[in-house]
């Protein structure tokens, strides 16, 4: 069966680390990263990878519009 | 699968519009005023109005939307957006207008302008950022305050004997039989974001279609900065108190009939 896989890219510049994106992930794939950006916030980041479907909630709740979100289909 | 196979233009499912330039936005972080930006910049790409949409910027935490939204933008004076949009409107009546404010702006010193131009019933959208605090200026009481909550200038908590009740605006503009689309969303999980620019798009569309009357959408968002808490407690907080007293859902919708501007996504 088809399985699908997903990924998310940050904008680590300028992500500002408010966390919102983690806490909407349903499946623990995100969390904070602990180096800063130039700005001096601790970006988010993929923690668990492989969990990611591409549901695109992470990007909807970003204020910054900082996630792009990509989705494709795997053999299982 | 590596992550390489799934990063590939092909793939993508979201990215940010193109109507957002790459400007850093001027918020705090987790703040909502970033995700109504995009939101209703999504909806303007959707229906692909960008060339005739005419948006008004606020004074307040959002004054410099018009650095942010790639479209044709005016300033206004405190509070006075609702009587720009209503002259840019009555200008180019073929124009998308819309202007974009806060509470403060909105609920406080443009309460006359936004009370008399949804009176007038001018065929505009009104978006109502409603956080219960004046946020640029450090965190004063607004109108909008909840009852109990602690402010820069109330630091015991609203007290309604002195300092009056939180005022629904909404509400009020809802009596209005100029007012054609009253409606009250938040931005504070996806299902609300996507929610709220349902809404937004189902009120550019009735725009389009020449309907006479205003469309006000308020929009209640965090102040994490001004509520000192973290973004996610704001909004876990807002999900408790503000709530209670600002219901979201629809007010006011006399175009149930029209068909669902969800369905065309």
């Amino acid at each position: 069966m088809a399985k699908v896989r997903g990924a998310v890219v940050v904008d680590t510049e300028k992500c500002k680390g408010c966390g919102l994106c983690v806490d909407a992930c349903k499946f623990h794939v995100l969390a904070l990263s602990a180096t800063v950006n130039l700005k001096g916030y601790n970006p988010a980041y993929m923690v668990e990878p492989e969990n990611c479907t591409g549901c695109t909630n992470c990007a909807t709740v970003c204020p910054d519009t900082v996630i792009t979100v990509y989705r494709a289909k795997a053999e299982a | 699968m590596n992550l390489e196979d799934i990063i590939k233009p092909e793939n993508c499912v979201f990215k940010k519009t193109e109507l957002l330039n790459d400007k850093p936005l001027s918020f705090c972080p987790g703040c909502g005023h970033g995700v109504v930006h995009r939101i209703t910049m999504e909806c303007v790409e959707e229906l692909g109005i960008m060339e005739d949409t005419i948006g008004i910027a606020p004074v307040g935490c959002a004054v410099l939307a018009y650095e942010f939204m790639e479209i044709d933008m005016q300033e206004a004076a405190h509070g006075r957006a609702p009587a720009v949009a209503t002259g840019i409107k009555r200008v180019w009546p073929k124009k998308y207008v819309f202007t974009y404010q806060g509470d403060g702006d909105l609920a406080a010193i443009g309460t006359a302008e936004t009370m008399h131009c949804c009176n007038r019933g001018e065929n505009i959208l009104i978006i109502f950022i409603n956080n219960g605090i004046y946020g640029m200026t450090g965190g004063q009481m607004a109108p909008t305050t909840l009852e109990g909550s602690k402010t820069a200038t109330c630091p015991y908590g609203r007290d309604t004997s002195t300092m009056g009740y939180p005022l629904k605006i909404t509400e009020l503009v809802a009596q209005l039989p100029g007012v054609r689309y009253v409606t009250r969303q938040s931005v504070h999980t996806p299902a609300a974001v996507r929610k709220a620019k349902a809404a937004i798009k189902k009120a550019l569309m009735l725009q389009a279609e020449g309907k006479q009357g205003t469309c006000f959408i308020e929009i209640c968002t965090n102040c994490n900065s001004g509520w000192k808490m973290s973004p996610v407690q704001a909004n876990k907080w807002m999900e408790e108190n503000t709530f209670k007293y600002y219901v979201p859902g629809d007010i006011k919708d006399e175009f149930k009939l029209l068909k669902n501007p969800i369905a065309n996504d």
